[in-house]
């Protein structure tokens, strides 16, 4: 982002965790209440990486090595005579599917409520500090309507 | 910079632009329509694409470094029709991508992979919040709230069905607003829901609520105060219902489905109960058909996103219990042709809704069973598209078999039949 830019500014979707980033502008008179603000979206931005990152991973790399696994049990290889990757059927995958799920079943219950209580809080804080600026605008126009 | 090399860059953005706006502008409607709207768009494009332009040029000016990157792209054609530009795109598309520019290059793919500034622009911001509060499903309840006021045995008030629809539109926009602001990293994961207003951070958090609230209230207060006190509470009772049980239940239990099909069945009662004022047996059974259209219709829908469901944790019939997925599916479709029989019992409908509407009901059922047994992908669609205009036509043929006030009121009142046939002769 360009450096004069006095806004946050959000990127590509990330390649292991889908979610954007986004670059924090920090205003040179950042109140208390703002920086708490810009902290905690940057803690919840770092945490919902790391999680989506691993969770991502461990699916891609559990789902090939279920491929692989059932591909040798019925004797075949990874690749066929033409070079293209063999798949199973979507009816052999499903299986993978509700175990994957089952087995992440607690890990996403963790996930949903601290990311309920972090969308919430920071919510919160971004209303506070739209409060507090639009009080500031406030004063400022009627002290310039004042003088 | 030289002077040649700004009216190439000219030229080539302009070139990309026709071609991205274009294709970004149009709605996926996979109808005829779409052709006459596409040379419809184009008209637009010669107003739009200039200030888009003068935009982009602004932004260009600071970023240096784009410019001597669009360098090596710039032997581009002058001309600015149509088959040229796609054809341009396509040399600078296979030009861009070996090198990791921050070209605003055309296709919705570069678009997405550019930074972009997070404020919120005035112009873009109606298509924003249609988008957030996903008007297209909006629109769908309002019209079965529309049928639901349409199916009473109450003469048609034209100010109490504006309000109710209103009213119904507007707390459907606040609960699917709150959906979205709900589920955000889960949506970043899923291909169907990357790209929502809230996931690209066009909107913040914030303005998603403020929104949410300002669309609820007054809809809420409207049904309440405008229309009656029964309505406005399963409006909210809706809201409620979507929003802080069906959001977070889609992560936990399966049972996120059964009550889908509750949120889904409230607006034609509440739709009735606006006519009527009262909970009857009429608003039940609309309510219910609703109720089990949801299921094929949606578990059809589920069978082909198993991937993503099970990625993104979503806990859903199709992934965890195929089986009953594919029963529940099956044995609401029937149930779709047993509510349909009991509607003229109950005084809705004449004896001919069940009739005619067997056809229908015969066919969604078939398609159910075909899913049932096969579960393969190819019956999932064919039940999903036919659960998509099997609805409308089922409420178009109640309506068009709807028992007449009049004729409810003459079987009423008169006991001797050749004195209600000589009222029915005389009344149009």
């Amino acid at each position: 982002p360009p450096a004069h830019s006095h806004s946050d500014w959000i990127g590509p979707p990330d390649k292991h965790s889908n979610l954007r980033p986004i670059i924090f502008y920090v205003p040179p008179e950042e109140s208390a209440l703002e920086r708490r603000l810009r902290e905690a979206r940057q803690e919840a931005q770092a945490s919902n990486q790391r999680f989506w990152a691993r969770h991502n991973r461990a699916f891609r790399q559990e789902k090939e090595e279920f491929i692989y696994s059932r591909l040798k049990a019925k004797g075949l290889e990874m690749r066929d005579e033409s070079g293209q990757k063999a798949t199973l059927n979507a009816e052999e995958m499903a299986e993978f599917y509700k175990d994957f799920l089952t087995k992440n079943f607690k890990k996403h219950l963790q996930y949903n409520r601290d990311w309920y209580k972090r969308n919430f809080r920071i919510t919160f804080l971004m209303g506070q500090v739209a409060l507090v600026r639009a009080l500031r605008w406030l004063r400022r126009r009627k002290k310039s309507v004042e003088q | 910079m030289s002077a040649a090399r700004r009216c190439c860059l000219l030229r080539a953005l302009a070139g990309f632009f026709v071609w991205r706006l274009r294709n970004t502008g149009i709605p996926q409607i996979p109808c005829r329509f779409v052709h006459l709207h596409r040379v419809a768009n184009d008209r637009l494009i010669t107003f739009q694409y200039f200030n888009f332009l003068k935009r982009m040029l602004q932004q260009l000016d600071q970023e240096k470094k784009v410019v001597y990157k669009i360098s090596p792209v710039s032997p581009v054609h002058q001309s600015w029709s149509e088959t040229s530009s796609r054809n341009e795109l396509r040399e600078v598309k296979s030009a861009a991508e070996t090198e990791d520019s921050v070209i605003p290059v055309g296709g919705e793919s570069r678009e997405d992979r550019r930074w972009k500034e997070m404020k919120v622009q005035l112009d873009d911001l109606p298509g924003i919040l249609a988008r957030l509060s996903k008007i297209k499903l909006t629109a769908l309840v309002v019209s079965t709230a529309s049928a639901g006021f349409a199916m009473a045995p109450v003469p048609f008030e034209l100010t109490c069905f504006l309000f109710t629809s209103l009213g119904t539109g507007l707390a459907s926009c606040a609960a699917n607003s709150i959906n979205q602001f709900f589920e955000v990293p889960f949506d970043s994961n899923m291909n169907r829901t990357k790209n929502r207003p809230l996931v690209r951070g066009q909107i913040s958090p914030l303005l998603a609520v403020c929104f949410a609230a300002s669309c609820g209230i007054p809809g809420i207060a409207l049904l309440t105060l405008g229309v009656n006190s029964l309505t406005g509470a399963l409006g909210a009772f809706n809201i409620f219902l979507y929003t802080c049980c069906y959001t977070p239940l889609k992560r936990m239990s399966i049972a996120n489905t059964w009550v889908g099909a509750v949120v889904g069945a409230i607006p034609p009662i509440m739709g009735w109960t606006a006519a009527t004022g009262s909970l009857d047996a009429g608003a039940l059974l609309l309510g219910g058909i609703l109720y089990s259209w949801q299921f094929p219709h949606f578990n059809a829908l589920s069978w082909g996103l198993r991937e993503e469901y099970s990625r993104g944790g979503y806990c859903m019939m199709s992934v965890t219990h195929p089986g009953l997925c594919r029963r529940v599916a099956l044995h609401h479709c029937f149930a779709l042709i047993g509510l349909s029989t009991v509607a003229p019992v109950l005084d809705i409908t004449t004896w001919t809704f069940p009739i005619i509407s067997l056809p229908i009901n015969l066919y969604i059922s078939y398609l159910g069973f075909r899913f049932y047994r096969d579960a393969d992908r190819s019956s999932s669609r064919k039940l999903f598209f036919c659960s998509l205009w099997h609805l409308p036509m089922l409420l178009l043929v109640m309506f068009t078999c709807k028992k007449s006030v009049l004729e409810k009121e003459d079987k009423g009142d008169l006991r001797g039949g050749s004195h209600e046939m000589a009222l029915e002769i005389r009344l149009p």
